[in-house]
């Protein structure tokens, strides 16, 4: 069934945000009717080559070529004109607007005195949604319709323009399960009319039950194109992550290093937690003075289970204790009364604000107990600011200078600071190396491990694994929203957590 | 969401009824041809702003320029109503449609706020009419029929029946259809045109689509540029007209008037029950929005008459902020309520 001429074929496609390459020497090829996966950790490129194949980005070398015939759409419309259709990650639908609209907006069909007709666009609705077993009144506002159906509006959308390619951007984080069913049948039609599908999860069973072919990317390359068959969950998580198998050692490639590890009473306990669509069931406990990894792929609810424990996301089951006590948090102003602190992934729009100064942004959360009647105790302030910078190393001319001028690793000091000023009992770390350069990283590794020696409890997200396993103490391991595994001292090592990220379980298929 | 929407408008339409209830029960002459007269001519000018405030906040944007543009269009009719009323008809068109345009221009293609755009073109607007007009107002040719354009009506061609005696309820009803002042025409118009512009053109559903998610809208290949240039172009000529009536109504360019229209305007739009941050709106609800607003003015006026009290302008303007306020939240609370089910 495979052509001799792939429909699709991206070759050496190179692209540079500024300074920083984003795609190298990249490839994709996908045949007529084929389903082909794409993966990769975050930052590993499948964006921007999605980007660069639908027009939204304009790559800087390399061909692409589409039916054989070289390619050149420089916008979305024009990629969806020349059979490429996207269906991006947020449905990019207009949910005021109704069903019909949403599906003819920008080829609206009109009568001959040049208005709408919306019977036959109703009537054209209707006939296509029945195409995808789909029954619902075209004339509502699509906001009103389940994320399913919006889902498959959108695709419904997309195929009416006779894509011959669709991409699918993680089109079923936000369906559940019967949803997802709905999907993949969508799936099967489109290959049975000879559509080719991008499809991008990391929900590896998900992409066992539906591709045909798979391309793993990391750091801005191809590395690896195969069947799905002849690559196993283990293969595929370690391919992506960039670890080959049989060297897999605790190899000493981070800065954690061996403390002197006296860890206290249980701090935290986390019991069944479920949260929103994303965390079903996941349990997990940290003690004084100990570093807690918690691993999985994206989208297998790390952040989710953080946010909760914070305050941030209410859970629907399950409990939180703090030193035994149930929380009851409704924001994450108790959370940080209570002693808990969350320094979030996205640093830039969570954390740091660029325009103030690193005095000003490391105390942000605790000016409530530095000011008296509104008046900030400056003084302490700045006693305060000086202590952190020097005890933690934060490389800036002054307190006064911007925190926009620092680098990320810097920027990512102050904000522990931040925290750290308001003397936690548990520090809730997401991702708290991502984008800082090597150096900086061992610092902060160092850091995280002098603070857990100092007694604080540590619960770090990492998608980085030498992280998780040199760092922790302990290892929890989610999959789709599940506790599956925890690892202790000795047993915590790549395999094994690989295994459990990828399989649920512990042992190496 | 379309029952809330039907919702938000069919309640300013009930408050539209409950109020000339009220005023009629209260007031001698309230429903007499003179005051439902008066009421069209006046509010006429505010349903045009209006209509293009509607267009422009469904694309989520906004015109802070509209008064001010209508001041300076009345100018330029002015200026120009010796001539004859259709070059003083078209100098004033043209004087909004270039405002518009600008508006359009600076937003769709150079990418600056709304806001901070349509503040600019407002001072500047203001600033042209007040230099033009040496900062006196513009006295309006009676030589020429300009006028008509803001005091005429047909009633000069009723059958001299209706006039008569005996003409009755149905005599009355034609009075009052020949009475219609042109303003009213105008506008009633313009609100037919810009009812099949939003709802059966692609045009209109573009302007919806790109108010209710602009960057969906570049994505799906709409031209959201060209749409949003549009509707300030719409406001710009629609702000303009208002302007020509203003100067043939009260026979005078008014480089001073059109002072927090915008206001008046924006109040029409989001009582009628369009969302503030765009996507969801009507044209037939800002009209009832319009006339509500304008109706409460008159029976404030009504209430001084009669006078038990007596409020002056400001104290209105601060009943018509507070009455805003309240369907703002309104608005929020079903939205919100909305969401969550």
């Amino acid at each position: 069934m495979a052509t001799a001429e792939p429909f699709l074929s991206m070759q050496g496609i190179n692209k540079s945000f500024g300074n920083i390459p984003a795609l190298i020497d990249a490839s994709l090829e996908v045949r007529e009717g084929e389903v082909m996966a794409l993966i990769g950790q975050n930052g590993a490129g499948k964006s921007t080559m999605i980007k660069v194949l639908n027009g939204f980005s304009r790559k800087d070398a390399g061909t692409i070529t589409v039916n054989g015939a070289p390619w050149a759409a420089t916008s979305p419309e024009m990629a969806q004109r020349g059979g490429i259709s996207t269906i991006f990650q947020e449905i990019n639908l207009i949910p005021f607007r109704s069903v019909t609209e949403n599906i003819y907006l920008g080829r609206e069909i009109k009568t001959r005195l040049g208005l709408l007709d919306l019977r036959a666009m109703q009537a054209g609705a209707r006939k296509l949604l029945a195409e995808f077993d789909i029954d619902v009144d075209v004339r509502r506002p699509l906001g009103e319709f389940s994320t399913a159906i919006q889902q498959m509006v959108a695709i419904a959308r997309a195929v009416s323009f006779d894509a011959r390619l669709v991409i699918m951007d993680e089109p079923t984080s936000s369906l559940d399960e019967t949803e997802v069913g709905v999907l993949f049948e969508t799936i099967r039609r489109l290959k049975a009319k000879r559509v080719a599908v991008v499809f991008v999860s990391h929900k590896l069973d998900e992409l066992y039950a539906v591709c045909d072919r798979v391309t793993v990317m990391r750091d801005g390359r191809t590395v690896a194109v195969s069947t799905m068959a002849d690559m196993t969950k283990l293969q595929l998580v370690a391919t992506m992550l960039g670890r080959d198998l049989a060297e897999v050692r605790r190899a000493g490639a981070t800065a954690f290093t061996e403390g002197t590890r006296t860890i206290g009473e249980e701090l935290l306990s986390v019991q069944d937690l479920a949260v929103g669509r994303r965390v079903s069931d996941a349990s997990l406990s940290v003690r004084r003075g100990e570093i807690v990894g918690l691993a999985g792929l994206l989208g297998a609810g790390r952040t989710e289970t953080a946010r909760a424990i914070y305050g941030a996301s209410p859970h629907e089951k399950g409990s939180i204790r703090l030193e035994g006590k149930e929380t009851d948090f409704t924001a994450p102003a108790d959370a940080i009364k209570a002693g808990i602190g969350f320094c979030s992934e996205d640093r830039k729009h969570e954390g740091i604000i660029p325009g103030m100064s690193v005095r000003e942004n490391l105390t942000l959360a605790l000016l409530p107990a530095l000011s008296r009647a509104g008046i900030v105790d400056e003084s302490r302030q700045r006693e305060i600011v000086l202590r952190f910078i020097k005890e933690i190393g934060i490389k800036c001319s002054s307190p006064e200078q911007k925190i926009r001028e620092l680098s990320g690793g810097n920027q990512q000091k102050v904000l522990l600071a931040r925290w750290l000023c308001m003397n936690p009992k548990l520090l809730i770390l997401d991702e708290p190396t991502r984008g800082i350069d090597v150096g900086a990283k061992a610092e902060i590794q160092r850091l995280i491990r002098k603070l857990a020696d100092d007694g604080l409890g540590v619960l770090m997200i990492s998608s980085e694994i030498e992280e998780i396993v040199e760092g922790s103490d302990r290892v929890f391991v989610l999959r789709d929203g599940k506790m599956t595994a925890e690892f202790d001292g000795e047993a915590i090592n790549e395999p094994a957590v690989m295994g459990a990220m990828a399989h649920g379980h512990g042992e190496v298929a | 969401m379309p029952r809330l929407h039907a919702s938000a408008g069919f309640g300013a339409l009930l408050a539209l009824l409950l109020i000339i209830g009220f005023g009629a029960w209260r007031y001698d002459g309230f429903i007499s041809e003179y005051n439902i007269l008066t009421v069209l001519r006046y509010n006429s000018m505010f349903a045009l702003v209006g209509l293009g405030m509607c267009f422009v906040i469904m694309t989520g944007g906004i015109d802070l320029s509209v008064g001010s543009v209508a001041a300076l269009s009345s100018v330029v009719a002015a200026y120009l109503s010796p001539y004859g009323l259709i070059p003083g008809l078209l100098g004033g068109l043209a004087a909004g449609l270039a405002a518009g345009i600008i508006n359009g221009f600076i937003i769709s293609k150079m990418k600056i706020l709304p806001f901070i755009a349509t503040l600019a073109t407002m001072l500047a607007a203001s600033g042209v009419a007040l230099l033009l007009s040496n900062q006196q107002s513009v006295p309006a040719s009676y030589d020429t029929n300009f006028m008509a354009l803001g005091q005429g009506d047909f009633a000069l061609y009723a059958p001299e029946w209706v006039n008569g005696e005996d003409a009755g309820f149905f005599g009355a009803v034609i009075r009052i259809f020949l009475g219609f002042p042109i303003p009213a025409w105008i506008a009633l118009f313009a609100y037919f045109l810009g009812s099949l512009i939003l709802n059966r053109t692609a045009f209109g559903r573009h302007v919806l689509a790109v108010g209710g998610g602009e960057e969906a809208s570049r994505l799906m290949g709409l031209p959201t540029d060209r749409t949003i240039f549009l509707v300030y172009v719409m406001s710009g000529f629609l702000a303009g007209m208002a302007g020509v009536i203003l100067a043939a109504q009260f026979g005078a360019g008014q480089p001073i008037e059109g002072v927090g229209w915008e206001l008046f305007a924006i109040a029409s739009v989001v009582v009628g029950g369009t969302l503030l941050t765009g996507g969801k709106g009507s044209v037939g609800a800002t009209l009832v929005g319009t006339l509500l607003l304008g109706i409460l003015f008159t029976v404030l006026n009504f209430e001084n008459g009669m006078g038990w009290i007596s409020l002056s302008a400001y104290w209105q303007s601060v009943l018509r902020g507070g009455f805003l306020l309240v369907v703002v939240i309104l608005q929020s609370r079903l939205t919100r309520s909305a969401a969550a089910a």
